[in-house]
């Protein structure tokens, strides 16, 4: 798994609006360990500070993305829960239009805390609907108020959209259809950092999971402190997926999608399927964007386009099968 | 000595009792059927016991110890229960599902070692399910879910086995080989087994003890022979019946009058 991750991220390199041999980025890369050069200084140019960096952030949204896919499923026993539907996505778009609109945008990291903080609020809105600071968090109403906290953001944001001038509403677009291409080294490692810390303790309780998933009754019958264990969960998941939104925008299918297509291919248990998940959603997401500087090199597509197009007939696809 | 002792436990969901005063002592290695109407408190009573709720007023003890400061790893390894039908949404295989037994018994970041293995081997062999260990959990009958269940309880050790009508969905011959195993685990291991049922010749045949429910009221606790008469049968479920000797155990046995 993480062998094709390496392998997909390889190849990515080469492929761009200006093609690189395959030898030369090996070359490259090799020469970059014991830090000697051999690449005309362009290739090496658009190699490591464009196509390197964009490469890793692809892999580490997508790695946390569909993390928070399949720990949202599992713990709401919804298949079709994942950050996007529960409104994280949504919360982030909100707060970045609002940063774009109010020009946020010319301070360092403005845009992303800005995001992060709607994604934020979101949790804490969608937890008060759900009535999750009085007795035990209703799995249905948490995600029924996810709907709902999303439908009042999507209104927002397209009530946003009609007032700004064009400019604004040019990079409003990429970032609600998500764009990896403007993420810095300095936000990729805080994402990174956010993502590993993160996946470990999201990992530490992947037993639990597994429990959860049976029912809430059975985890605590086999001796989980199910209150606790899902506060945590709910918590780390929401920042690691809030972090990647606010970076990334919002990128669709990927935490719906890659949960569902591992545990086809190594069953439920989910101390292989979150690592599974987290190396394919970072390999589904560097082909996606990958794709995305492809098809219309020069220019560039949204990846969350790709996405879109590929886990929507996906989706389909899974409500045909009676085994959802 | 006692291993389970309820002192004057009241519980009740949102404003309807559901327990009202029950208090009782259930000593180690006793077979304990639950027994009375619907309605009347029996599942309550074992998740009272398990520590799944918490009485209003009134305190369960396990071993001594309040559950309500148990740590829940503890009480999972000495208290494991059989519910009455789970529904997954993501299949698993039978045999993982057993070895989610092992839960209390292992820390975080870890697989199970081959003792785990070899502990969760045993549990499906007694409860005859190695034959499907690999086949989905959902996709089985419900009896076989049901023995699947049976083994994930034996897996995690306890010294004290909830049933909730874990015999319904058994046939005839599973249902024998159940029995006789909760018997040979009571005598070898001095397991305290409790088990719900609506079979009162069932609860007759093979408890040592039967508590007799009515109203979220302990309304009986004894001997087959103290709790299974006429006049209680008549009194809690409104049937009249005769109840007479099994001619091969002694033990009283009800009939149905119509």
């Amino acid at each position: 798994m993480f062998l094709l991750f390496l392998a997909i991220g390889i190849i990515s390199l080469c492929l761009g609006s200006v093609h690189i041999n395959l030898i030369n980025v090996l070359n490259s890369l090799t020469n970059a360990f014991t830090g000697t050069a051999s690449l005309s200084s362009q290739e090496e140019l658009i190699l490591f500070s464009v196509r390197l960096p964009r490469i890793i952030f692809a892999g580490i949204v997508g790695a946390s993305l569909s993390i928070g896919g399949a720990v949202f499923q599992a713990m709401l026993r919804n298949p079709l829960a994942d950050p996007y539907v529960l409104g994280i996505s949504g919360g982030s778009a909100l707060g970045a239009i609002s940063g774009i609109i109010i020009g946020a945008s010319s301070f360092y990291l403005g845009i992303p805390l800005l995001a992060f903080c709607g994604a934020l609020v979101t949790v804490f809105l969608v937890f008060v609907v759900a009535g999750g600071t009085r007795g035990p968090l209703l799995d249905n109403s948490l995600l029924l108020s996810g709907v709902v906290v999303n439908a009042f953001f999507s209104a927002a944001i397209l009530f946003f959209l009609s007032i700004v001038n064009s400019l604004e509403l040019h990079s409003i677009t990429f970032w609600l259809m998500g764009d990896l291409s403007r993420a810095s080294i300095r936000e990729i490692s805080l994402a990174a950092i956010c993502l590993f810390t993160g996946f470990l303790i999201i990992y530490a309780q992947a037993r639990e999971l597994n429990l959860i998933v049976q029912s809430e009754e059975t985890a605590l019958h086999l001796g989980v402190n199910i209150e606790r264990t899902k506060q945590l969960l709910l918590i780390v998941t929401s920042l690691i997926t809030a972090v990647a939104v606010s970076m990334a925008g919002i990128i669709g299918f990927v935490g719906i999608m890659v949960p569902h297509m591992m545990r086809l291919v190594f069953g439920s248990d989910h101390r292989l399927l979150l690592p599974a998940s987290a190396l394919f959603g970072a390999s589904f997401l560097v082909i996606a964007d990958t794709l995305a500087r492809l098809v219309l090199a020069p220019a560039e597509l949204p990846v969350g386009v790709i996405t879109a197009l590929c886990g929507a007939p996906y989706f389909i696809f899974l409500l045909k099968r009676k085994s959802l | 000595m006692s291993i389970i002792c309820a002192q004057n436990i009241n519980f009740s969901y949102a404003t309807n009792p559901i327990m009202e005063d029950v208090s009782l002592i259930i000593d180690e290695a006793q077979i304990v059927a639950i027994i009375g109407p619907n309605g009347s408190g029996k599942t309550t009573l074992l998740k009272i016991i398990n520590g799944t709720l918490n009485p209003a007023s009134g305190q369960m003890l396990i071993d001594g110890k309040d559950t309500r400061l148990w740590p829940r790893k503890d009480l999972a390894k000495t208290v494991a229960i059989v519910p009455q039908e789970t529904a997954t949404i993501f299949s698993f295989y039978a045999e993982e599902i057993v070895l989610m037994g092992r839960f209390p018994h292992l820390s975080n970041y870890r697989f199970e070692n081959k003792k785990d293995y070899r502990i969760v081997h045993e549990a499906m062999e007694k409860t005859d399910t190695l034959t499907f260990a690999n086949r989905r959990f959902d996709e089985l009958s419900t009896g076989e879910r049901q023995r699947v269940l049976i083994a994930r309880a034996l897996a995690s050790e306890p010294k004290i086995l909830l049933l909730d009508e874990s015999t319904v969905f058994l046939d005839l011959k599973h249902q024998m080989q159940f029995l006789a195993l909760l018997r040979q685990l009571n005598e070898t291991q001095k397991l305290t087994v409790i088990f719900v049922t609506h079979d009162i010749n069932l609860a007759a045949q093979h408890a040592n003890r039967i508590i007799l429910l009515y109203c979220g009221k302990n309304y009986a606790i004894g001997k087959p022979a103290e709790v299974i008469t006429a006049a209680n049968i008549k009194e809690v479920y409104d049937v009249d019946v005769l109840v007479d000797q099994n001619p091969q155990s002694g033990l009283p046995r009800m009939t149905l009058i119509s």
